[in-house]
């Protein structure tokens, strides 16, 4: 899928010119943990669940920010979509990552998906329905760090860290610092 | 990963590791309310069984419908095997079904590899007369290495019926992928024959002294002494087996604390383990069958859900 490829450099060397350096990935987190409990009126239900791999560390990065800001600590959660995916037998199967929802379970929950890249939206589409085989939450939203366009389902994002319109045959390679040793946003 | 799962030789460590991965997911599906998921959703899998198995059988059904697989039960007792037909006409009749993958169980070895020939879908053999059973050696390795953290230098004993144990085979070659050594302790007429040159390239040792091993092991597997492959005397009576190579209350005693007891079932209580031995705690046949189930929900998304490739 689109969306994949496109958060790492495909031979692992960095090209391409920087979006967004570390300081303005760190602004666009604080500003969507504000915009979340805002949207929430407070931390309270909250489970802040990340897509692997990249969305893991974001959704922990937004709950330290809430929890800063709160003085709570908000749920979080990790969730792999391989299994749901609509592309599953044009690749190479690979193992899942791990699935890991608080023992409360996802029920009457406000689920925030967390993801790196918004792309094509089959992600978020497997994920939807990923959840719905967790629990019924009560509300779901969305929160991406970049939204690239170029969709190719009805999905949007209720929280975006940053617009940015690139052409299809550009790649947008997003690294953190808990996955790439830093983190940084380049597009090429 | 092999376009077949024939053998453990069709394995190298790291698609091991990989089974091993992909099931500690599945495993987590199994606690779930729904049980379900979508991998498999539009394929057909066929298990074709030629000898008799409930658990196998029924693991591996479940495996499939978990990932949302449309499986299918053969027994070929009733069935067009009976009335004659040969082996070769009754799975390319299946095949012609339209199945996307076949799990094969045969009284006789070396089937599945034959079948695998025969068609152009995935086969993954469920125990071939006495040559392998590769599911069983894995879901074994998965629930050792989950309880043991890693196989690297640990030491398993595998214990009984050797020369008619397809579980056996596989194990050995599994377990000692995983890096851990295998004893192989039998009596002497149920020890395979060849048994000096095959452990030699193979890379375990054999011994006739139970006792003396036990106390060594980090793991045991007893298996089951398998009467129904036996035609003559492998040893006098069961109780004299017993005496010799059964896990008894007393050689219990003397297993380090926390050695688990692995058995692949189905378990003749008495003979070649007791019931303090099958109920102890640190029995962990019931871990085995629910490993059971992850392992080939594991290996059934791996050959089966991904890209297609040619054999």
């Amino acid at each position: 899928m689109p969306a994949q490829q496109t958060s790492k450099a495909h031979d692992g060397t960095v090209s391409g010119r920087v979006v967004l350096d570390a300081g303005d990935i760190s602004r666009a987190l604080i500003r969507i943990s504000h915009e979340i409990l805002e949207r929430n009126k407070g931390a309270e239900d909250l489970l802040l669940l990340g897509l692997h791999t990249r969305g893991v560390p974001l959704a922990r990065r937004l709950a330290d920010n809430i929890a800063a800001v709160e003085g709570t600590t908000v749920a979080t959660g990790e969730l792999d979509v391989t299994m749901y995916r609509d592309d599953l037998r044009s690749h190479p199967t690979r193992a899942p990552h791990r699935t890991q929802v608080p023992a409360g379970g996802i029920d009457g929950k406000t689920v925030v998906l967390v993801d790196d890249v918004l792309y094509s939206g089959r992600t978020i589409r497997s994920a939807l329905d990923a959840l719905s085989d967790l629990g019924r939450p009560a509300v779901v939203r969305l929160a991406v760090l970049v939204d690239r366009g170029h969709r190719e389902l009805p999905i949007r994002a209720d929280h975006v860290g940053k617009n940015l319109p690139t052409a299809r045959s550009e790649h947008v390679s997003l690294r953190l610092v808990e996955t790439d040793g830093e983190d940084e946003v380049r597009i090429a | 990963m092999n376009r077949h799962l024939l053998s453990i030789d069709d394995l190298d460590p790291s698609d091991i590791q990989q089974i091993f991965t992909t099931a500690a997911e599945m495993h987590d599906v199994q606690k779930r309310q729904v049980k379900k998921l979508p991998a498999l959703r539009g394929r057909t899998v066929i298990n074709l069984f030629f000898e008799d198995s409930t658990r196998t059988r029924s693991s591996f059904e479940i495996a499939g419908k978990w990932l949302s697989a449309d499986v299918i039960n053969l027994s070929a007792k009733g069935s067009s095997a009976s009335k004659g037909e040969s082996l070769r006409d009754t799975v390319l009749t299946v095949t012609a079904m339209g199945i996307d993958g076949l799990v094969v169980r045969h009284a006789a070895s070396g089937a599945a590899e034959q079948i695998s020939r025969w068609i152009d879908v995935p086969v993954i053999n469920a125990g071939d007369g006495t040559h392998e059973h590769p599911t069983q050696a894995l879901l074994d390795g998965y629930t050792l290495t989950r309880r043991l953290g890693t196989l690297e230098g640990k030491h398993v004993a595998i214990v009984g019926d050797l020369t008619h144990s397809r579980v056996f085979r596989s194990n050995v070659k599994s377990l000692t992928k995983l890096g851990a050594t295998v004893t192989a302790v039998a009596p002497p007429t149920l020890m395979p024959a060849g048994v000096g040159d095959w452990s030699k390239a193979a890379g375990f040792a054999t011994a006739y002294d139970l006792d003396a091993v036990l106390p060594e092991a980090d793991a045991v597997m007893m298996l089951r002494v398998q009467r129904e492959r036996m035609s003559g005397g492998f040893f006098p009576t069961a109780r004299e087996y017993t005496v010799g190579y059964g896990l008894t209350r007393d050689r219990l005693a003397t297993l380090k604390p926390g050695t688990p007891i692995l058995h692949p079932g189905p378990m003749n209580r008495g003979l070649e383990i007791s019931a303090d031995a099958a109920d102890a705690l640190d029995s962990v046949v019931l871990d085995q069958v629910s490993a059971g189930v992850a392992v080939r929900m594991s290996v059934l998304y791996h050959l089966l859900a991904g890209e297609e490739t040619s054999a």
